[in-house]
C-alpha cells in the first residue's frame, strides 16, 4: 500500500478531523497575527479540499468507502461509529468545499473592516464547515444528529456576528429556536428507530427496517424537520431572516449547511427507506406527491414573496426558498415514479435534475449573496430603494450579478437552465400543470432579478454614490471563482452530469450496494 | 482519447424527450446577433452625440433631479403587486416575524403529515 492509498483510506476521518482541529487552533494562531490566521484557515480548508478530491476520485472509481471508528468486532460492547462515503456524499462534500473556500477568499477583504471577533468568526466558519461535512459523510444516524446540532449552534453564532445590530441577534434567536425544536424531533425519531431495531447505522437500519406504523411516523418526522431546515414552505420563515441578516460571507456557507439538510432528506428517503419502492405497506407514490405539493408551494410563495422585497438580501433569500422548491420537485418526481418500472427513467432524470440543481442553486444563490455583500461593503446600503446607477462604478460586480441573475433564473446557457430543463421535462411526464407552474415561476424569478438590475445597477449615476469604488480583489476573486464554475457547468452540462451527478443519483437510487458494502464491513 | 474528451465536453445533454447543447445554442445566438448587426447597419446615420437628440423628452416638462428620475425598486412592477394585493395581504399576514408562529407552522405541517401517515 503506497502513501496515496493510505491517505485515501484515512481520508474520511481526516476530512472531519483537520478542520475541527483547525477550528480549535485558530484562536491561538490569531494571537500571532491576523494574516497568519487567514493563511492558516486557508491551508486548513485547502488541505481538506485536497482530501475530498482524493476521496472523490476513489469513490467514483471504486464505489462506496467505509471507515470504522472504534472496534470492528460487533460482539464487543463498545461505542463505534461508521462513516459511509458514496458518490452522493462526495458530491455534497465537493459543494460544501467550494462554498467554504469561496467564503474564505471573500472574507479576507469583506471582514477586514471588523476590528474584533475575527478569531471567533474563523473558528465558527471552520466548525460549520466540519459539521456540514460530518452530516454528509457519516453513516450513523445519531452521529448525523450530533453534526446537525454543531451546525445549528455554529450557524446561530455566525448569523449573530453583528451583535450590535438588533435584527441580526433576532434572526439568530429565531434560527436557534427553530433549529433546536427541529433537532429534538430528529432525536425523537432516532429514538423510535433505536427502540425498534437496536441499531443506529443507516445501512443496518435499511437492511432490517419493517416499515411499521412507527417507521412511517419517523419518516414524516425526518421529512418535516429536514424539510424545515432546508427551507420548505410554510416552514421557511427563518430562512429570509437568517440569510438576510448574516454577513454575506457567512450566508454562502450556511447555504452549504442548508443543502446538507436536504441531503439528509435524500439519504433518509432513498437509502434508509429505500425499500419502500418495493414495499406495499408504505406508498412511495403518496410520499412523492406530498413532497411535490410542498415543493410547488415553496416555488410559488418563494417567487411571489421575492418579487415584492425591497431589501436586496431578503429578496435573494426568498429566491433561495424558491430554488429549494425546484430541488424538491425533482426529488418528489423521483419518489413518486421510481416504484413504477415504466417510469423508472423519468424518475432517474428528475433525480438527476434535482441533484444537479443542488450544486447549481448553491453556486447561483451564493454568487448573488456575494454581490449583495459587495454592494453593502461599498455603499452600506441593502435597500433597493436607495440604490441606483452602481454599474457605472462597479463594473465587475455588475457583470457577476448579471451572470448570477441569468443562472438563478434558469436562462440558457447558464447552469441553472440545464438542471431545470431536466426537472421540467421529467415532471411534465408526471403532471404537465406542475411543469408549467415551475416554468412560469422561473420567468417570475427572472423578472424579480431584472428589477434588482434596474433599481441597483442601472439608471442615472446617483450623486451620493460618486465616491463608490469597485470592491477589493479578494472579493472579486471569490465572485469570479463562482462565476467561472457557473459558466463551466452551463457550457458543459453533459460533462458535469456524467462525472458528478449521475454517479451520485445512481448511488442514491440503488441502495442495495450501499447496504451490502457496509454490512460486509460489519 | 482526445475525441472522447471532446465528446464528453461538448456532448448534448439528453433530457429523455429532447436534448440541450449550449455550444450549438451559442453559435445560433452569435449568428442571430450578426444578422441584427447587419440590419442595424441599414439604419439612419444622422444621429449626433452631445446634442438635443440625447436629452430625455418629458412632454415639455422640466427634468427632475437624477435621484428623482430613477424608478425605485418598490415601484417596479407596481401594477402586478397592486392587482395581486389580495394575495400579498394573505402572505404578509403569514409572515409575522414571530418565532412562535414559525414553530406553529412547523407543528401544523407535521400534524398534516401525521394525518397522511394513516393514508399511506
Amino acid at each position: 500500500m503506497n502513501i496515496l492509498e493510505i491517505i485515501i483510506e484515512q481520508s474520511p476521518p481526516l476530512i472531519i478531523a483537520i478542520p475541527l482541529l483547525g477550528a480549535f487552533l485558530t484562536p491561538l494562531i490569531s494571537r500571532l497575527s491576523g494574516k497568519a490566521r487567514n493563511v492558516f484557515v486557508g491551508i486548513v480548508i485547502a488541505l481538506t479540499g485536497f482530501l475530498i478530491a482524493l476521496l472523490a476520485s476513489d469513490v467514483f472509481a471504486n464505489g462506496p468507502r467505509t471507515y470504522v471508528f472504534g472496534a470492528k468486532n460487533l460482539a464487543l460492547p463498545v461505542v463505534r461509529i461508521l462513516f459511509e462515503v458514496d458518490s452522493l456524499s462526495v458530491f455534497m462534500a465537493i459543494v460544501t468545499f467550494i462554498l467554504a473556500f469561496v467564503s474564505l477568499v471573500y472574507s479576507w477583504s469583506f471582514m477586514n473592516k471588523e476590528n474584533d471577533g475575527l478569531d471567533k468568526y474563523y473558528t465558527l466558519i471552520l466548525l460549520l464547515f466540519t459539521s456540514t461535512l460530518g452530516m454528509e459523510l457519516t453513516g450513523d444516524i445519531f452521529n448525523f444528529f450530533v453534526f446537525l446540532e454543531i451546525s445549528c449552534i455554529s450557524s446561530c453564532a455566525l448569523i449573530a456576528f453583528y451583535t450590535g445590530r438588533g435584527e441580526s441577534v433576532e434572526a439568530a434567536f429565531k434560527y436557534i429556536v427553530i433549529s433546536s425544536i427541529g433537532a429534538l424531533f430528529v432525536l425523537f425519531a432516532i429514538g423510535l428507530l433505536y427502540s425498534q431495531y437496536n441499531a443506529l447505522n443507516i445501512a443496518t437500519l435499511a437492511h432490517v427496517i419493517q416499515y411499521t406504523f412507527l417507521d412511517k411516523i419517523v419518516l414524516m418526522l425526518f421529512i418535516a424537520v429536514l424539510g424545515m431546515k432546508a427551507g420548505l414552505v410554510p416552514m421557511h420563515m427563518w430562512l429570509p431572516d437568517a440569510y438576510g441578516e448574516a454577513p454575506s460571507s457567512v450566508t454562502i456557507i450556511i447555504i452549504g449547511a442548508t443543502q446538507a439538510s436536504l441531503y439528509g432528506v435524500l439519504r433518509i428517503c432513498f437509502t434508509l427507506y429505500g425499500g419502500m419502492f418495493q414495499n406495499v405497506t408504505i406508498n412511495s407514490f403518496v410520499i412523492g406527491w406530498i413532497i411535490l405539493v410542498l415543493a410547488i408551494i415553496t416555488i410559488l410563495i418563494g417567487v411571489i414573496m421575492a418579487l415584492i422585497q425591497t431589501d436586496f438580501r431578503r429578496l435573494i433569500a426568498y429566491a433561495a426558498v424558491a430554488e429549494i422548491g425546484y430541488i424538491f420537485l425533482g426529488v418528489g418526481v423521483g419518489l413518486a415514479v421510481l416504484s413504477n418500472p415504466g417510469l423508472m427513467e423519468v424518475g432517474k432524470t428528475a433525480m438527476q435534475g434535482g441533484v444537479f440543481h443542488i450544486i447549481n442553486d448553491s453556486l447561483d444563490i451564493g454568487l448573488l449573496f456575494l454581490v449583495a455583500g459587495a454592494i453593502y461593503y461599498t455603499t452600506k446600503e441593502s435597500s433597493l430603494d436607495k440604490m441606483g446607477g452602481l454599474a457605472r462604478n462597479m463594473k465587475y460586480t455588475t457583470i457577476f450579478f448579471v451572470i448570477g441573475l441569468l443562472a438563478v433564473s434558469g436562462m440558457p446557457p447558464m447552469n441553472g437552465f440545464a438542471s431545470k430543463l431536466l426537472i421540467y421535462e421529467s415532471i411534465y411526464q408526471l403532471n404537465p400543470i406542475l411543469s408549467i407552474i415551475a416554468i412560469l415561476c422561473s420567468i417570475l424569478l427572472l423578472a424579480t432579478f431584472v428589477k434588482v438590475l434596474h433599481s441597483a445597477f442601472l439608471g442615472p449615476k446617483l450623486p451620493k454614490f460618486d465616491d463608490v469604488k469597485e470592491v477589493p480583489r479578494s472579493m472579486l476573486l471569490a465572485m469570479g471563482i463562482i462565476a467561472a464554475i457557473i459558466i463551466f457547468f452551463g457550457l458543459f452540462p453533459e460533462f458535469v452530469l456524467n462525472n458528478l451527478v449521475k454517479p451520485a443519483v445512481d448511488a442514491l437510487v440503488s441502495n442495495a450496494s450501499y447496504i451490502s458494502k457496509v454490512l460486509g464491513v460489519i | 482519447m482526445s475525441l472522447s474528451l471532446f465528446e464528453t465536453l461538448f456532448g448534448s445533454l439528453k433530457t429523455g424527450n429532447g436534448f440541450w447543447n449550449p455550444i450549438v445554442w451559442i453559435i445560433a445566438i452569435v449568428i442571430a446577433f450578426l444578422i441584427v448587426y447587419v440590419i442595424r447597419g441599414f439604419g439612419k446615420k444622422e444621429y449626433k452625440k452631445e446634442t438635443e437628440q440625447v436629452k430625455s423628452f418629458l412632454s415639455g416638462n422640466k427634468e427632475y433631479k437624477k435621484e428623482q428620475m430613477h424608478i425605485k425598486g418598490s415601484n417596479v412592477y407596481w401594477g402586478f403587486t397592486e392587482s395581486f394585493k389580495w394575495l400579498y395581504n394573505i402572505l404578509r399576514k403569514m409572515h409575522t416575524g414571530n418565532a412562535s408562529d414559525y414553530v406553529l407552522w412547523f407543528v401544523v405541517i407535521m400534524g398534516i403529515l401525521f394525518v397522511l401517515v394513516a393514508v399511506i
